[in-house]
């Protein structure tokens, strides 16, 4: 079938146009600071629960971002954020839908790890790992069901590859051929535990292979590398060949969620990842050595300082549910 | 332009901590990302990270300081190249100059939605000396206690090991016991269920912990149909000594998945026994009791009471019986019956109709199968009514058995229908003013006694 995980991408030119380059700057930048915010909004109360950053992770979803199709259908875990400001969503419908506010996009009713949008296909933030793995296959049989030229992309955390369903998932995909993209966001923890403790099989990307799927492991600190992986990964599905596999390899910074202490790796191991991989500072030098001068990133942070501010103000300010609100959606009709 | 610091809520429950100490000095350089202090929390140590670069202008809570409420400024971040003078101009008694952030209602929205200071109840007298313990340190202490008596029992679940637990409850059971015997689980709840109870049908002892009981669902068919089933099947060959426990309910804003009380779901079946602690001694000795049982016991747990204190008998032998009841407060005009966290809630009521001129009698279940039937139906004899309170749905409920009981066995006894307290009949919303009015509060137990007497 002529792909293989060894093999590199074949390539001509640069990975990205000058125009892919400065929308992944600004939509990395977008999720980065939205999530700075919401860290900053959790401190003060305003976000209650569980709240899980997707600090550090950035290229993963905006190179893929960048190479999927309008109307491509995703779907992920409680770390969802990113993926929903990548799928299009407002920041502020985002934003109001951490501070249990009317404005946001589950009108409180869901927070940080449960948002949808039919408009933008995105079918959420699922807070049971491995969930939506299995959904997100399902998401990929309706499209083969009606003969749709959508690929579903279904994000899951290198924990949640462990889970049985993911396995089943993979089985069903192959043998029904479903346009299934399945990224694993390879953080190195799942929660307080390293993957090397949580998995015997020591590449990931191999996972699927039994099954026959194709896959590549990608390094997922570099937005050009996701975007030319998701690119053929995308085609192949695409083509009717049945699913792809992606392990990415990235890092969270920030604890897994709000309250965690963080104590079961090094602080010099962040520092060290943030020092010389962080997806947004790479990015940046390699735009810097194409000619695109200061004034452009200047002119983005102070546009994605202003979206977030106007983001934070209206989770804030937009009024809580009212009361009728618990009785509504329970089921159709009534 | 200055900005103040402040105190950061760094979990779902916290509304104060201490400020363990600074890592930065006044005068020090920070880029965003940088470690500024830590800060206790209810739970573990944290790091309080910079949000943005600057300078460290001014220290205002100090090393050590305990009690520091979420919100309050700790110090000053000053921008580069700003005087140090500058840090006078942050107007503190508003928390700084951050407009994005009004005082709203929702800003206490943190805290527990339960009472938090439930009334303490007469420790087991029987048991004689008593020390306060929280709940947490009494689940810790019953396994602890098991696993040095028993090198059959071991534990397993996520987190358990390494991390001491992901609501601490295992915290030094790994250093004491060594990881043969506390072991870590990858997310595979469905098969590390399986390998148990496996293990279990051999002989071995051993409890899994569920990070909360929502991912027991993962697992749910080896609970159900190879743990609870196997002694019958086999004719009784088989036994499968085991413990499932884990936090059960509702926690404090984490949403409809994360938030659901499974007390009828394993109360329905057979071959298993359920038991729902509330108080520390509770906690202990039906833990103890569950682990030297030969049957697969379901220990639901809480995380909002995982916090609380409680007397507990301080014996080693300290161990309670699956399936009887107890009463915490005694009265004569109605019956309260509640489990796990809800028992806080009867007695919350029952101070407050007795204020009324109306005595509750409130009776924390503590075991749900086997029910302490006798215990219910001797009281409701005695107060001829009776209500049952559970955070739980309605439908199905432990409620409806309980209320069920009271109609079979002591119909001729009852001067008013029996009837429940529930949570309401919905997936719990996350939003903090919508999720208190979906669980609930010694008010709605109070309507229902006074509905019950006519009013
Ligand atoms: C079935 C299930 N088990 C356990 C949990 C608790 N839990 C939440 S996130 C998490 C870690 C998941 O790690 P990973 O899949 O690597 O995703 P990451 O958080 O790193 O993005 C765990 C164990 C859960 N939500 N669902
Ligand atoms: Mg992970």
């Amino acid at each position: 079938m002529g792909v293989t995980a060894d093999a590199p991408i074949p390539q001509n030119g640069p990975a990205l146009s000058q125009e892919e380059m400065e929308r992944a700057y600004r939509e990395m930048l977008l999720v980065r600071r939205f999530e700075e915010r919401a860290g900053q909004l959790y401190g003060m109360g305003e976000i209650g629960g569980f709240c899980h950053l997707y600090i550090g992770q950035e290229a993963v979803v905006v190179g893929i971002g960048l190479a999927m199709k309008e109307g491509d259908p995703s779907i992920t875990s409680y770390r969802d954020h990113g993926q929903m400001l990548v799928a299009g969503m407002t920041a502020r419908g985002v934003m109001a839908e951490l501070t249990g506010r009317s404005g946001g996009y589950s009108h409180g009713k869901g927070g940080s790890m449960h948002m949808f949008s039919r408009e933008k296909e995105f079918y959420g933030g699922h807070g049971i790992v491995g969930a939506q793995v299995s959904l997100g296959t399902g998401l990929a049989f309706a499209s083969a069901y009606r003969n749709e030229d959508r690929v579903s992309i279904v994000y899951m955390g290198e924990g949640a590859s462990s889970q049985g369903q993911t396995f089943e998932s993979f089985n069903l995909a192959a043998l029904h051929k479903l346009p299934c993209l399945y990224v694993i966001e390879n953080n190195r923890y799942g929660m307080g535990t390293a993957i090397e403790r949580a998995s015997a099989s020591k590449d990931l990307s191999k996972n699927a292979a039994p099954w026959g799927i194709p896959s590549r492991k990608v390094d997922g600190m570099d937005v050009a590398a996701v975007y030319l992986a998701a690119q053929e990964a995308l085609e192949h599905c695409r083509s009717g060949k049945g699913p792809f596999l992606l392990e990415m390899e990235t890092y969270r910074y920030r604890g897994h969620s709000m309250s965690d202490p963080a104590k079961y790796r090094q602080r010099s191991e962040v520092d060290e990842m943030r020092r010389t991989r962080d997806p947004i500072e790479t990015l940046k030098a390699e735009m810097t050595k194409h000619g695109i001068d200061d004034a452009f990133f200047k002119a983005v942070d102070a546009d994605v300082k202003a979206v977030v501010k106007d983001a934070a103000d209206f989770a804030v300010t937009s009024p809580e549910p009212d009361e009728s609100e618990l009785w509504t959606d329970v089921l159709v009709g009534e | 332009m200055a900005s103040s610091i402040l105190m950061p809520a760094l979990s779902p429950t916290m509304t104060e901590g201490t400020l363990a100490r600074w890592i930065k000095k006044e005068g020090d350089q920070v880029s965003s990302g940088d470690v500024l202090a830590e800060i206790e929390t209810d739970k573990a140590t944290m790091e309080l990270e910079a949000i943005e670069d600057g300078v460290l202008g001014r220290i205002l809570v100090h090393d050590g300081a305990e009690h520091v409420a979420v919100n309050t400024p700790i110090g000053v971040l000053l921008e580069e190249g700003e005087d140090a003078s500058a840090a006078d101009t942050v107007n503190l008694a508003e928390g700084g100059d951050d407009k994005t952030a009004p005082a709203s209602e929702t800003s206490s929205s943190s805290a527990p939605t339960a009472p938090v200071a439930a009334p303490s109840p007469v420790a087991e007298p029987e048991w004689g000396e008593t020390e306060e313990i929280t709940v947490r340190e009494a689940l810790r202490d019953a396994m602890g206690a098991e696993m040095r008596r028993d090198g059959d029992v071991f534990l397993l679940g996520e987190e358990v090991a390494q991390y001491q637990g992901a609501y601490k409850v295992s915290q030094g059971l790994l250093d004491e016991f060594g990881s043969k015997r506390v072991i870590d689980m990858p997310i595979t709840e469905h098969g590390f269920t399986g390998m148990a109870t496996g293990a279990a049908l051999t002989g071995l002892k051993p409890i899994v912990e569920f990070m909360t009981m929502n991912f027991s669902l993962q697992a749910v068919d080896h609970i159900i149909n190879s743990a609870a089933k196997t002694r019958y099947m086999s004719g009784g060959q088989m036994a499968c000594p085991i413990v499932f426990r884990g936090p059960n309910g509702a926690a404090a804003r984490v949403g409809a998945q994360h938030s659901q009380c499974f007390a009828s779901w394993y109360a329905h079946i057979p071959g298993l026994k359920v038991v729902a602690p509330w108080s520390s001694a509770d906690a202990k000795g039906l833990l103890r009791a569950a682990i030297r049982d030969p049957n697969p016991v379901v220990v639901l747990e809480n995380e909002i009471l995982y916090g609380q204190k409680f007397p507990c008998p301080v014996a080693d032998d300290f161990v309670l019986p699956i399936g009887k009841a107890r009463i915490e407060r005694e009265g004569s005009d109605v019956t309260l019956v509640a489990f796990s966290i809800m028992v806080g809630v009867a007695l919350e009521a029952a101070e407050e109709l007795s204020k009324q001129g109306i005595e509750a009698e409130v009776i924390n279940l503590r075991s749900l199968r086997p029910l302490d039937t006798e215990t219910i139906v001797n009281s409701v004899k005695k107060t001829n009514r009776i209500v049952s309170v559970e955070e739980g749905w309605p439908a199905a409920g432990i409620g409806a058995e309980i209320c069920t009981v009271a109609v079979e066995q002591a119909f001729d006894w009852l001067d008013a229908p029996p009837s429940r307290v529930c949570g309401l009949d919905i997936p719990l919303p996350y939003a903090a003013n919508l999720e208190k009015l979906a669980l609930p509060k010694p008010e709605w137990v109070v309507d229902a006694v006074r509905k019950q007497l006519g009013d």
